[in-house]
């Protein structure tokens, strides 16, 4: 039953007598008898590295998206408490009482601005407080995990309380501590408010054991006070700042739970690890999926298969794939909010909506009354643009009119919206289609998207006519489209929209004068 | 029948096809010798080798070196805006809609609620029959949403008149035999494109609830998809737990083109607004950009201050922005170009779960655990 009890590992423990500056020892007995449960298991044979980089995550594979934070929290934390260049953790006087190992807030915060890539003391304390609020440091009299850039003082966590020694820690072990801290008469150890309710509680919920937590209470109990003073406040401290991470004070962040779709693999983990999920944090070896077995012949065939068609393609340089993202930039950015301000003021910041009311004019009525300079010139950008603007696909399609070559535009769309069609519809609009546009010569494509789209007419589905599709498109783009941008009556179009908008920007300055500076430029 | 047919492949897949002598060569060969895993994987490793070796030859610069001529990014001045107030569950997704200021976002509590982010006002909520309601979408007229996530369905509701109870026209389209982790319109009211727990994606005719398409080649569970904003539009991306982005051709169902790189789940991925590369962020707290022409990555938006994963992100409207939820309760504003985070966006209280580009570009929405929606600008 003892053993049951004290279940949360031992392995562990060897990590106490590792690394710490301020080494803490807890209660040689109780980590004696540990001991002896699990050192069959294996020892932990992690050496701290110094850096946080990518190399040290490599074999990050196998554990759970709290573990890789966990791992490297406490790479941090060895660096943290390096004896030359960590944190200076000292003895203090406060009230003519002494306080054991602590650093004030100040050091903390200074130590991260040099040590981590912080850009400033914001992210340096918001960085502080996440390790605080996982438990990995914790302030030394509040069940509140949180950390204040000031001389207030705070303590690291042994290793033993790691989150990712103990990850989910049992209520009988919660119980235990509680009544526990009954026993113990000093004020440090009184229960909060919400500490006395969930005692409360857990003594109803475990009535039947309620006799075994009590006397375990009390075993542990008459060991610690075996302890010199000095090493029990500290050890009642790291074991308060524990249970203030896994039974939050209510309104707090509980930071250990799980995102339910991660979920399912952690059961797995679970049950792989004979439901001792802490214990599978040492080994990481174990399996995720058992299908991830040997390679077989097959898989590897395929894996072959995969790597010589990636070697087949023709691929990019990354210098010209690069510049392409920057014209890209440097063609949208006139578009993109963050850089330019909308024309009509940002209705997030300014509480104007003009700018949709605009829009949606646009769109649902005729174009000719409020399309701007700034549409226009898009319409210029590329054949997609045009046509993803009802205003620039209806011009466009004024255009071809009078070249008499619209059959192009109206094939390509009449596929567009074969695919948007519910399945009942498709087969009969893909007859449609196929008389109005291909079965005669009214529309000019090569013969093998003709033949295959015949092909396809046995049995047509929404993507019967795509290639066909592509093949119209494609003219379009190289031949109507060119034509168009370059035409006359873009060129008016976009001088009469300049004009137009010139005039409306003198009004608007008038009018709304000062507003429009006030979006970021 | 499908299989008689023959489709040409987009442009950049356009190159897969076997036009190379040694390759033959090495066929005939691997038919030949007797087929041990001890050959083969020696000829994978070797092929491994080779094909690093090729990227390698691609690496000429570094994208954050070309981007150098290009001006810092030092104006950004993104704030909170509006604050939209859940009923104490964890927000979980959300979604623009169409008209640019609606939001629908869904909660652990199986709430879907309709916001007008402009006015912060909830307008409507449907109850679903289920908690963990993972993901959320709009349709493209703004009349539909679909939703689903640990009833492993995806289900739409018509949103379009306000006085009518939405949860009336409930309607079941698709079924997945783990939970529903995604799920979009691909570009119309009839289609419905869904990932899910049990390692594929699928495509359903929304009227029919028949599935039209399925997507087999991940395998994890799959946690979020994006369609290509590409004119043709039949392609689509999805990122999972097995650490891989897979390209899919929707009109086949196969996968096309295959991304690795990150060194744990992918939690979620994104076109850059190109159509030319896709983004993704991980578990392992950075974020990457792989560029399909390149066929490799060629970013990677990480910080030694950043300890924690990335569950959501997206672009700005020029692809310069590109926008991660954490964690670690943060949003962080990434220089796609020179590759370096330009903003740090506290306010939120608990993990971000997703975020999203308004349809205009104007404004970020992002859901998270605190149970609260904000919009910034």
């Amino acid at each position: 039953m003892l053993i049951v009890l004290l279940k949360p590992i031992g392995i562990l423990c060897s990590y106490i007598f590792k690394a710490m500056g301020q080494s803490l020892v807890i209660g040689s007995e109780r980590s004696a008898r540990r001991k002896k449960q699990k050192t069959d298991g294996n020892l932990p044979v992690d050496t701290p590295t110094v850096s946080l980089t990518a190399a040290s995550m490599t074999d990050l594979d196998n554990i759970t998206q709290h573990q890789i934070v966990y791992k490297k929290m406490e790479q941090l934390m060895d660096r943290m408490q390096d004896e030359n260049t960590g944190i200076p953790v000292r003895t203090v006087n406060k009230f003519r009482a002494k306080v054991p190992s602590v650093f004030t807030g100040t050091d903390l915060i200074l130590w991260i601005m040099k040590n981590v890539d912080v850009d400033d003391q914001v992210e340096a304390l918001y960085f502080a407080n996440l390790l605080s609020s996982h438990g990995y440091l914790f302030p030394i009299d509040d069940h509140f995990l949180n950390v204040k850039n000031d001389g207030s003082y705070y303590r690291f966590q042994t290793p033993y309380y790691w989150p990712s020694n103990i990850f989910d820690p049992e209520n009988t072990d919660y119980a235990v501590y509680l009544c526990k801290r009954t026993m113990q008469n000093k004020t440090r150890l009184e229960l909060a408010d919400y500490e006395a309710e969930n005692l409360a509680k857990l003594q109803k919920v475990l009535s039947r054991k309620w006799e075994f937590v009590f006397l375990q209470a009390e075993a542990q109990s008459k060991v610690d006070k075996k302890r010199d003073r000095m090493e029990r406040k500290i050890l009642d401290s790291q074991e308060r700042a524990f249970w203030d991470v896994h039974r939050p004070m209510p309104g707090t962040i509980i930071t250990t739970e799980i995102d339910y779709r991660k979920l399912k693999r952690y059961k797995e983990f679970a049950t792989l690890a004979n439901g001792d999920i802490a214990n599978l944090l040492v080994p990481i070896q174990l399996p995720v999926k058992t299908n991830v077995g040997k390679p077989t012949i097959e898989s590897i065939k395929k894996d072959i298969t995969a790597m010589r068609l990636k070697l087949d393609r023709r691929n990019i340089k990354l210098s010209k794939i690069a510049d392409t993202y920057i014209t890209y930039f440097e063609q949208y950015a006139e578009y993109d909010p963050f850089f330019t301000p909308p024309e009509f003021s940002n209705p997030w910041l300014l509480d104007n909506v003009e700018v949709w009311d605009c829009d949606k004019h646009s769109s649902m009525f005729s174009y000719r009354k409020e399309v701007t300079v700034r549409r226009i010139k898009r319409w210029a950008f590329s054949l997609k643009e045009l046509l993803a603007d009802p205003a620039g696909k209806e011009h466009f399609t004024k255009f071809l009119e009078k070249e008499f070559s619209c059959e192009n535009l109206k094939f390509w769309e009449a596929v567009q919206n074969l695919k948007k069609l519910p399945q009942r519809e498709v087969p009969e609009a893909a007859e449609e289609i196929w008389t109005e546009y291909l079965s005669g010569d009214s529309l000019n494509i090569d013969s093998q998207s003709r033949e295959l789209s015949r092909k396809n007419m046995s049995a047509p589905d929404r993507w019967a006519f795509d290639i066909a599709a592509v093949h119209v498109y494609h003219l379009m783009k190289s031949d109507s489209y060119q034509r168009y941008i370059r035409s006359e009556m873009y060129k008016e179009y976009l001088n009469t929209s300049k004009k137009k908008t010139s005039m409306k920007g003198i009004r608007s300055i008038v009018s709304f004068s000062g507003k429009r500076d006030i979006c970021p430029s | 029948m499908k299989d008689c047919k023959s489709y040409s492949v987009a442009p950049p897949l356009a190159d897969i096809a076997l036009r190379n002598i040694w390759n033959l060569d090495m066929a005939l060969d691997v038919n030949t010798r007797s087929e041990t895993v001890e050959l083969l994987s020696r000829e994978a490793d070797c092929l491994k080798h080779k094909l690093e070796e090729e990227r390698k030859k691609l690496n000429d610069v570094t994208l954050a070196n070309v981007a150098e001529r290009l001006e810092e990014v030092t104006f950004l001045n993104i704030k909170p805006r509006r604050l939209l107030k859940g009923n104490q569950a964890k927000m979980l997704c959300c979604d623009w809609s169409p008209d640019k200021r609606h939001i629908v976002s869904s909660s652990q509590d199986g709430k879907l609620l309709i916001w007008d982010a402009f006015t912060s006002a909830k307008e409507q909520t449907v109850t679903m029959p289920t908690t963990w309601v993972m993901a959320c979408a709009y349709s493209p007229s703004g009349n539909l949403v679909a939703c689903g996530g640990l009833d492993n369905k995806v289900t739409v509701f018509n949103i379009s008149n306000p006085e009518e109870d939405p949860s009336a026209k409930k309607k079941t389209v698709g079924t997945h035999t783990n939970f529903m982790s995604c799920c979009l319109f691909p570009n119309s009211d009839q289609q419905i494109l869904t990932g899910s727990g049990d390692a594929t994606a699928a495509l359903w005719d929304v009227e029919s609830g028949q599935m039209l398409q399925s997507f087999h080649g991940h395998t994890g569970d799959i946690m979020s998809i994006d369609l290509s904003p590409s004119e043709i539009g039949n392609t689509f991306i999805s990122g999972s737990c097995d650490k891989m982005l897979l390209l899919w051709d929707m009109r086949t169902g196969q996968s096309v083109q295959s991304f690795e790189g990150h060194l744990s789940d992918i939690n979620s991925v994104k076109y850059h607004p190109s159509g030319d590369a896709v983004a993704s962020g991980s578990d392992d707290s950075t974020c990457r950009m792989y560029d399909l022409r390149a066929d490799k990555e060629v970013a990677v938006y990480s910080k030694e201050s950043i300890l924690f994963g990335v569950n959501s992100i997206d672009f700005s409207v020029s692809g310069r922005i590109l926008f991660g939820g954490y964690t670690d309760y943060t949003i962080n504003a990434w220089d796609s170009l020179k590759c370096e985070r330009v903003s740090l966006l506290y306010g939120h209280e608990n993990r971000v779960t997703s975020i999203k580009l308004s349809p205009d570009g104007t404004a970020l929405a992002s859901a998270s655990w605190d149970a609260s929606l904000r919009v910034w600008a």
